[in-house]
């Protein structure tokens, strides 16, 4: 039942694709369709109230400028709500306001959809500021996120001057996407025992006579959005390791796959734009191979259980179930923790510190490397970042101008992509090593030895890509980390994101080079070979020496 | 996507209004309509579950709620998994030990000297990893089968009721795998204590 468990909901995952990409492509292709009469009122209703009259397509700088602002609004009015929600209505349990450097941090944290949470939301939030700043940011960065990687692979698929019109892609990433699947998945939830209430705090007397207080909320439609936005901010400390949030195998299938299908359906999405569907497909294999390694490595290492444990004579056939539900067992727990990393969602159902280090390793891996799925889009276009440096080295070695997609790969583009694929590590290492220097950093690790090493990485590589998991031993609500944290990730997303656009800008406007047989094909076997390699050969030289300090050091001690 | 938008109006300025407009209507309707539609729409048609799930004895009183677990102090009654914060439901969490952590094998090893001195009937070798490693959240309502069966001759013991008894109570609610395939088989210790306790009486 372990692994056919496992397989059956990969095996959804999979049939789900097509259907999903040709629903996405249809919304943002531009081109009339069936989903226009249905939505189109509602959105012109929208674009009425927000002033947008003209809807001809923007230039990439355009588009950076749009979306930029649009964040900078949203980060503005969500930070003073936190700081003064102590005062607004909705706070049945008289929640005081949030401080200054944990707000920024908090508000970082949701509007770069990285959802790191140094706070824990039953204790440090009013309802109020659960749904107009948590929730509403789970949206509009989910949304923000998800019409960049659009315009990207327009950028790279298409010819002319524009690469769309951010405030159009941005409200229909809401109004056909992002609003209907969570009203659906919420009532799905509530129908499986997630609660959606406004009523503070429950109380109870147990069965031993002792009160018991249990708090409770709006818990149902965050946790939809949650997944689908692929945030991953918990509406309780511990996320979706919570009964309430994730009362069963049931729910926690769906919320699997509900934050899995959006970025699993992209590269078929992208295919559809190339109008090339089988560079979608090679594109998403890559992707599941290097899922499948990473998946692997987590649940067999978690199904071998802590050597130590296993050593004192129990029956520890199980596994490790430190930090697990009962619920999950190993095979659900693995599975989200595969998921949650790879979709960069970092919502979590059992705590990523109480891994044995060689999960702790898969966790780690596939956010370091960011291009297994990813998160709205990220994961896209890192992923045809590779591909475009995999054409490049490829076209060195037999000394030919490199081509992608039947464009000429020339130095400003390669410069753009340098940056981008060197400022992730850039913000992990240095980071990490300056925690390791001061006080300030050192302290906050809990658990000694070589697993506080991993504890530190894990929090900047997690805050680099945009994940939001945690090694959540870590005491990691103090301003040292709030605010070195929340520059990780504000620059681990706008650096990206504006670099990629711009690529997608300067490729808009080339010349288009005819196809001969001489030109090295993105859409085969071989190509879907060297894609894995230089994932793998990148992200190698990059984090091995780091990755041997934490947890490889740390499982060689425990045997 | 051929037109590029030089028309009057799409100058820096006009983008912040429409910025700040769009933030706005996204605001009101993610964030209040949103979910104000989601909690009338779940409180109309399935209020039980929206409120979590409570049980209540014969006099309607709360006694928990049968997705968050509760502590039993006492030896007769089954008992969950470790919890560092008690079941204290208003918050959640764990310690987060690493498999490394002195401190957490420590704690392992305690709990199996305290096995043995309430279960002398069980040998360790019978008791499930499960039973004595803390929850994620602290709050599991579950344990394993396997953990419910290795407590019955202690509570048979302690209480007088017949081990066959206690057998077909645990059998009784063992909860299958979820549509015969996804999670663990598991039995939800309050429901189980609530039977329990009526036994008792």
């Amino acid at each position: 039942m372990g692994i056919l468990q496992i397989v059956i909901v990969l095996a959804v995952l999979v049939a789900l694709v097509k259907p999903v990409g040709n629903y996405v492509y249809h919304v943002f292709s531009n081109e009339p369709n069936r989903q226009d009469r249905i939505f189109g009122p509602f959105e012109r209703l929208i674009y009425f109230l927000i002033g947008l009259k003209s809807r001809a397509g923007m230039t990439w700088k355009k588009y950076a400028l749009s979306f930029l602002l649009t964040n900078i609004v949203l980060v503005a009015v969500g930070y003073v709500i936190l700081r003064v929600q102590q005062y607004l209505p909705l706070n049945p349990n008289g929640i005081g306001n949030m401080e200054q450097t944990l707000s920024f941090n908090t508000i970082i944290s949701f509007i770069t959809n990285t959802n790191l949470q140094d706070y824990s939301g039953e204790t440090g939030l009013s309802y109020f500021s659960q749904m107009v700043v948590i929730m509403m940011m789970m949206f509009t960065s989910a949304a923000t996120g998800f019409s960049v990687a659009i315009a990207f692979v327009r950028g790279i698929t298409s010819k002319g001057e524009t690469i769309g019109n951010f405030f159009e892609d941005f409200v229909k990433a809401h109004t056909r996407i992002f609003l209907p699947a969570s009203v659906l998945v919420t009532l799905l939830l509530v129908a499986l025992q997630v609660p959606q209430t406004l009523d503070p705090t429950l109380t109870v007397t147990t069965l031993e006579g002792a009160v018991q207080s249990i708090a409770i909320g709006p818990v149902a439609a965050l946790e939809s959005i949650k997944h689908i936005g692929t945030n991953g901010g918990g509406f309780f400390g511990v996320n979706s390791a919570h009964p309430f949030e994730n009362p069963s195998p049931l729910t926690n299938v769906i919320e699997i796959l509900s934050m899995w299908a959006l970025p699993a359906s992209l590269p078929y999405v992208y295919g559809r734009f190339a109008k090339n569907r089988k560079q979608g497909w090679v594109i998403f294999s890559a992707m599941m191979t290097l899922f499948l390694l990473f998946l692997s490595l987590i649940h067999f290492s978690e199904l071998r259980g802590n050597p130590a444990i296993n050593a004192m004579g129990i029956d520890a056939s199980q596994g490790s179930m430190e930090g697990k539900e009962v619920r999950f067992g190993i095979p659900q727990s693995t599975l989200f923790t595969a998921v949650t990393t790879a979709a960069t969602t970092g919502t979590v159902n059992n705590m990523h510190d109480t891994l044995t280090p060689l999960g702790g390793l898969g966790a780690l891996g596939e956010m370091m490397l960011n291009v297994v799925f990813g998160g709205k889009g990220v994961g896209l276009i890192n992923m045809l970042m590779y591909a475009i440096l995999g054409v490049f080295l490829c076209g060195l070695m037999v000394g030919r101008t490199p081509e992608f997609l039947g464009r000429k790969i020339e130095p400003r583009e390669m410069k753009l992509i340098a940056v981008a694929i060197l400022a992730h590590p850039f913000l992990i290492l240095v980071p990490t090593a300056i925690a390791f220097m001061t006080d300030l950093g050192r302290g906050a690790i809990t658990n000694p030895g070589a697993h506080g090493i991993s504890q530190v990485l894990y929090q900047y590589v997690s805050s680099a890509a945009n994940n939001g998991s945690g090694f959540e031993g870590l005491a990691d609500n103090t301003p040292f980390w709030n605010i070195s944290t929340g520059l990780v990730m504000l620059f681990g997303r706008y650096i990206f994101m504006i670099a990629m656009l711009a690529v997608a800008g300067s490729l808009v406007r080339k010349q288009w080079v005819p196809e001969t047989v001489g030109t090295f094909r993105t859409d085969n076997k071989l190509f879907y070979g060297i894609l894995i390699g230089t994932v793998l050969i990148i992200g190698a030289l990059t984090f091995l020496p780091a990755i041997v300090l934490g947890p490889i050091a740390e499982h060689l001690k425990l045997g | 996507m051929n037109r590029i938008a030089n028309l009057p109006g799409s100058t820096g300025i006009s983008y912040v209004a429409i910025a700040v407009r769009a933030s706005i209507v996204f605001i009101i309707l993610c964030g209040i309509i949103y979910p104000l539609t989601c909690t009338g729409i779940a409180q109309l048609l399935m209020p039980h579950n929206a409120n979590g799930s409570l049980i209540k004895d014969s006099s309607g009183n709360a006694i928990g709620s049968e997705l968050i677990g509760q502590k039993f102090a006492d030896p007769k009654y089954f008992q969950g998994r470790v919890s560092s914060i008690d079941y204290k439901a208003e918050a959640s969490g764990s310690n987060n030990y690493a498999p490394s952590n002195p401190d957490m094998l420590q704690r392992t090893r305690d709990s199996i000297e305290a096995w043995k001195k309430d279960n002398p009937d069980v040998p360790i070798s019978k008791l499930p990893v499960a039973l004595i490693t803390n929850s994620g959240s602290g709050l599991d309502p579950h344990i394993t089968p396997e953990s419910a069966e290795v407590q019955i001759p202690r509570i048979s013991k302690l209480t007088g009721v017949l081990a066959a008894d206690l057998e077909r109570l645990v059998s009784k609610h063992t909860e299958s795998r979820d549509l015969g395939v996804f999670g663990e088989p598991r039995v939800n210790v309050l429901k189980l204590n609530i039977e329990l306790q009526a036994l008792l009486k």
